[in-house]
């Protein structure tokens, strides 16, 4: 059996920017041959009722994921510096418009 | 032991309605079940555009033509998401074609009907479509991340999908005494296989028990069913058309409509591949998937051509 007759051809991932000024958002992925076709195959399947101006295509393979399993150690060193967020300061009582 | 622990995430998780993700950890049971249930979503899309697909040279008007390319156009993107969803499980597109062709997958029944006037072009429409919208709204509650946010892309497409198909019935049911006729035809054919649409009593059903728990599915067969009988009565009703069952009647105690008994020993026949169009379904998507082997084979060899190119130049 050959395997180019029943290729599924590789995966890539989309990203549809919706309107201008928001960021691009990941709406599925699509299988194509090459970047043209991956770009045409996604307007087809995900800009069917104008939901876009601008489409990415990436090859699925080129994305690094992180480990959900890890995802505690990962994201550890965040945790413990609330003096990243505004609420953790003391303003002086009275203060208005800070 | 690793997986105790791993499998008491993965359940707290599900408690705490939270979405599964593909790198998740998850029991082999909910991958399995995963990928039946979606790989048979997908595949009754894709078969379920062949009964309507008969009817694009043969739709009375333009605007019919139009609307009727666009809906199944939508069918397959609709097929399109739910592969892409059931492949990050693991499993290859050409593995769940392969299933489909050899058997081991199935698609909805509904499709093995035949579509014999424009009417059942919109009673498709109007009942098909309107029970896979209460089915997919539910599902977009579903666990599983990837499946959840396809169902919610396809419960945006739909409701055009129920409204065109209900304008036909309309049309048709208030028009000339021939066209209701045709209308009420339709009907009374397809009311019974929709509402086989939505699976096997609870009690009879294999697979609820652990769908339920773990949220693949969050209302059973009979509460979907129930919800689309509530629903749709009133619409026939407006139209001037009959339901086809004597027994159908609003039950003041209980909210809702008691309906008669659905023949399932027709559903078996049906799901095991002797309904009236099995066959032809299956043929053709055999036809189309061989005769475009030549596209995908020009395709790909384009493809390494300009690879090639890129790395010459
Ligand atoms: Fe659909
Ligand atoms: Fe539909």
């Amino acid at each position: 059996m050959s395997n180019v007759k029943d290729s599924q051809w590789p995966l890539w991932e989309v990203f549809v920017q919706a309107s201008p000024g928001i960021p691009h958002k990941h709406v599925g992925s699509v299988h194509a041959p090459d970047k043209q076709m991956a770009l045409q195959n996604s307007r087809d399947l995900y800009t069917r009722r104008s939901e876009g101006i601008s489409i990415w295509v990436v090859p699925a393979e080129a994305i690094v994921a992180s480990n959900p399993e890890d995802s505690g150690m990962f994201f550890e060193p965040s945790n413990d510096k609330v003096y990243r967020h505004p609420t953790f300061y003391v303003m002086p009582e009275g203060s208005k418009n800070i | 032991m690793e997986n105790e622990k791993q499998l008491e995430q993965f359940e707290a998780k599900i408690n705490a309605d939270s979405k599964i993700e593909p790198k998740d950890w998850m029991p082999e049971d909910y991958r399995k079940h995963l990928i039946r249930q979606i790989s048979q979503h997908a595949h009754s899309e894709v078969i379920g555009m062949q009964p309507e697909g008969n009817w694009i040279t043969r739709a009375p008007s333009l605007r019919a033509k139009l609307i009727l390319l666009a809906k199944i156009q939508d069918e397959g993107g609709h097929g399109l998401y739910l592969y892409s969803s059931c492949e990050t499980l693991g499993i290859s597109r050409e593995e769940l074609i392969e299933q489909l062709h050899n058997g081991k997958a199935k698609y909805s029944t509904i499709f093995n009907y035949p579509v014999l006037t424009w009417a059942d072009v919109g009673a498709i429409g109007w009942l098909v479509d309107g029970a896979a919208i209460v089915n997919q709204i539910s599902l977009q509650r579903t666990s599983y991340g990837p499946y959840s946010r396809a169902m919610v892309r396809i419960c945006k497409e739909e409701s055009f999908h129920q409204r065109q198909g209900y304008e036909i019935m309309g049309k048709l049911a208030l028009g000339t005494p021939e066209q209701k006729e045709m209308a009420q035809d339709a009907l009374n054919r397809l009311w019974w296989p929709t509402l086989m649409m939505f699976g096997p009593h609870d009690a009879d059903s294999a697979h609820t028990g652990k769908a339920m728990k773990w949220k693949i599915k969050r209302e059973t067969n009979d509460e979907l069913r129930q919800r689309f009988i509530d629903k749709t009565v009133q619409q026939a009703e407006i139209i001037g058309l009959t339901m086809p069952d004597p027994e159908l009647k609003w039950n003041a105690e209980k909210n809702k409509y008691d309906h008669g008994k659905i023949d399932w020993e027709e559903f078996k026949r049906v799901v095991n591949g002797d309904g009236p169009c099995n066959k032809k379904r299956m043929d053709n998507h055999l036809k189309a998937h061989d005769e475009g082997a030549w596209v995908r084979e020009a395709a790909t060899a384009y493809a390494a051509k300009q690879v090639k190119e890129q790395v010459v130049a």
